[in-house]
């Protein structure tokens, strides 16, 4: 891996002479405490002191609703107007993960063009983070990440370590190799290794998700699912919020007046009640238990059956998101016979009483 | 480090090609047979399955949805479709006339698994719309027949008016390398000249199985699972040799949209084909 020094007072210069012929995009403050990537011109507008963005950079890829075909009866003409040369600026490692994920999960067995074309034109600068009470990224083996990027600035006071990833990112070093310095001293090294340590012990979150796959499937049928689905709202929230989280559905949406339509791609959602219906109004999943069932074996167990590691790159997003607090926390928790205070448990305490 | 070392399936596996509906007409009454050949003469010729895939069929302005394909490899060229009216887009087909275009990708899906059932007698037991999938298979065994055991058929349907390809089978039924049973559940013609009963009731008509050497197909409403493979059970035909195919909700067929998943597979490309031993080690299979 080559890894360069970058003074912070260089960073605007750096990301005005590589983002000359692309979007850019970065995280933008909306309030207090949330945040968005959002495509920016004025680098001052970059807020790099967040946690988590409300969605994903996975909208930057594949946006909610795109179009995949201009088609006609004898013709069905590909759409690539979602894609630009983009750049997604401060990207944290879980999200970088996600991507990693999300790379594996598009090109297996058929390749997915509308992925992979997004992909092949955007280029990740990731950035280091530092944990919140949600943040279950240890937990996950996601907090550090080893390929995905272009670019990781690793933020070090005054100055930035840079790794780079990839060819790719060694051409944006070339574009101004002057303001780069390849010689880190002993104080850097053991600056980062300082930092590095902090931050490992600023997680407060353990889950063992080992142990997930074996519980999912011996806890199947705990009437913890039937509290959950009682709970739930099946608004779809944490699924659209969650950067692992790929289910679409395509819509033929006719032009007014012609004999042609736009087919056009849109995120949906495991959680909402129609995902497994099919004709003759069977529905193999109606109820919430139900579908909250697919979700909680997308995330802990399929996944780290099939490759080895969880779907959830733990970002947190479901927690801080999910109304009635069904999230990969409190469930991991009480799948593991922990107690957690969450809206569905003081339910059920109300109920009983 | 990131060398390509493995060559992907081609452009853009979502795109369907145009395609003309030869010919069309109803089954029952909200059934109707399609004849089906891609546009383009080369990609017609080119378009290579096995028993048991699916297409994915699009209606200009309606969408998109999957379909069994019923035609057999053994007899290339146009593929067969019998196509229940559902929703948005079937019901878009059933206005389709003979010439016009649609949209079709695939094929998709695992197989039936022809090679192990060389040699092994074949039961197939099919009710309603499960005709669909099984008359594929059905004619590749007739077509290469002496590759085969005995070859028995079981089919039901409720009325005579509901039974799918009545014609085609009744003709079959004259073959002598066929064992073929029809039957409807209840016959309200009074002219129906084979069995009245419920398909289990066939089962006491195949005689002498030799398990081992035996796989069954089944494919059928819901309700006809549950009845139907107490019966082949009883038979003790091994439980991976017992086949069947499921449907899902589909919306792209090459594992991406996630509706059809189940447990950690997708049944798209691991399915629609599954074994009774897949069924009862994996959840909410049926
Ligand atoms: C592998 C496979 C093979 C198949 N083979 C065949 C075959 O050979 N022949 C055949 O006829 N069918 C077959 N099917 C089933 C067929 O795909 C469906 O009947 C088809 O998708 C119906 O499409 P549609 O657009 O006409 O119906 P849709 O408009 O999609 O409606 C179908 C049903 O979905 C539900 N639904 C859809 N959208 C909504 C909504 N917004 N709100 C509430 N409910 C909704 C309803 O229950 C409705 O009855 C197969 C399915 C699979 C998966
Ligand atoms: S499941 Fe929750 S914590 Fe895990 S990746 Fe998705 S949103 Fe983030
Ligand atoms: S689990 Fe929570 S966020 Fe997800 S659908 Fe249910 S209520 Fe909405
Ligand atoms: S149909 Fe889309 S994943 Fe199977």
């Amino acid at each position: 891996m080559k890894i360069v020094k970058l003074k912070k007072t260089n960073l605007f210069l750096f990301l005005e002479i590589i983002s000359k012929e692309a979007d850019f995009w970065a995280p933008v403050k909306k309030s207090p405490d949330k945040h968005i990537f959002e495509v920016i011109e004025d680098f001052s507008k970059i807020n790099l002191d967040y946690t988590r963005t409300i969605l994903p950079p996975k909208k930057i890829m594949l946006p909610s609703d795109f179009n995949m075909f201009q088609a006609s009866n004898t013709k069905y003409t590909p759409d690539f107007s979602h894609v630009s040369k983009k750049i997604i600026f401060g990207i944290h490692p879980c999200d970088i993960h996600a991507l990693v994920i999300m790379d594996k999960f598009y090109s297996h067995e058929y390749n997915d063009p509308y992925y992979q074309k997004a992909r092949d034109n955007t280029l990740i600068l990731g950035h280091s983070c530092w944990p919140d009470e949600y943040c279950m990224c240890k937990s996950t083996h996601t907090h550090v990440v080893k390929e995905g990027y272009d670019l990781f600035f690793t933020d070090l006071e005054d100055t930035y370590v840079v790794w780079i990833g990839s060819s790719r990112g060694d051409d944006l070093i070339r574009l101004k190799p002057e303001l780069f310095d390849e010689d880190l001293t002993d104080k850097d090294i053991q600056n980062f290794s300082q930092r590095r340590e902090e931050r490992d012990k600023a997680f407060t979150n353990d889950i063992n998700f080992e142990a997930m796959p074996d519980l999912m499937e011996l806890k199947y049928q705990n009437l913890l699912w039937d509290k959950l689905g009682e709970a739930c709202l099946a608004c779809g929230s944490c699924t659209n919020v969650c950067p692992t989280c790929n289910c679409y559905n395509v819509e033929d949406k006719p032009i007014l007046g012609k004999n042609c339509s736009n087919i056009s791609r849109c995120w949906d959602s495991c959680t909402l009640e129609n995902y497994s219906g099919v004709a003759g109004g069977e529905n193999f999943r109606e109820k919430r238990s139900d579908r909250l069932k697919l979700f909680y074996t997308h995330k802990l167990q399929s996944y780290i059956s099939k490759y080895g590691k969880p779907a959830c790159v733990g970002c947190g997003r479901c927690v801080v998101t999910c109304p009635v607090d069904i999230n990969v926390y409190t469930v991991s928790k009480s799948l593991d016979n922990e107690e957690v205070d969450t809206f569905w448990n003081r339910l059920s305490k109300e109920v009983t009483k | 480090m990131n060398g390509e070392n493995k060559i992907k399936a081609p452009a853009n596996p979502f795109q369907p090609e145009p395609a003309r509906i030869v010919r069309t007409y109803p089954l029952t009454d909200d059934v109707n047979f399609f004849q089906i050949r891609i546009a383009d003469m080369e990609k017609a010729l080119s378009f290579q399955y096995q028993t048991g895939q699916f297409a994915m069929i699009s209606v200009l302005g309606a969408g998109e949805a999957p379909f069994s394909i019923s035609s057999t490899p053994s007899r290339p060229g146009l593929l067969e479709f019998c196509i229940r009216k559902a929703g948005t887009v079937t019901n878009a087909l059933f206005q389709m006339k003979e010439n016009d275009l649609i949209g079709l990708r695939g094929p998709y899906g695992n197989t039936f698994p022809i090679e192990k059932m060389q040699g092994k007698d074949i039961v197939i037991v099919m009710g309603g719309l499960g005709a669909a999938p099984l008359r594929s298979v059905l004619l590749y065994l007739l077509d290469n027949r002496d590759q085969f055991g005995r070859v028995l058929l079981l089919h039901g349907a409720k009325r005579p008016a509901e039974m799918l390809l009545r014609e085609e089978f009744f003709s079959l039924k004259e073959r002598e390398d066929l064992e073929c049973y029809l039957t409807v559940d209840e016959d309200d013609t009074g002219e129906w000249p084979a069995d009245v009963g419920l398909v289990t009731q066939l089962f006491k008509k195949l005689g002498n199985i030799n398990p081992e050497n035996t796989f069954s197909l089944v494919c059928g409403p819901p309700i006809m699972y549950k009845f139907v493979l107490k019966e082949i059970l009883k038979l003790n035909i091994p439980k991976d040799q017992i086949l069947m195919t499921l449907e899902r909700r589909m919306k792209c067929g090459v594992g991406k949209c996630g509706h059809c998943a189940i447990d950690y597979i997708y049944t798209c490309l691991d399915g629609p084909v599954f074994t009774y031993w897949d069924v009862i080690h994996m959840r909410e299979l049926i």
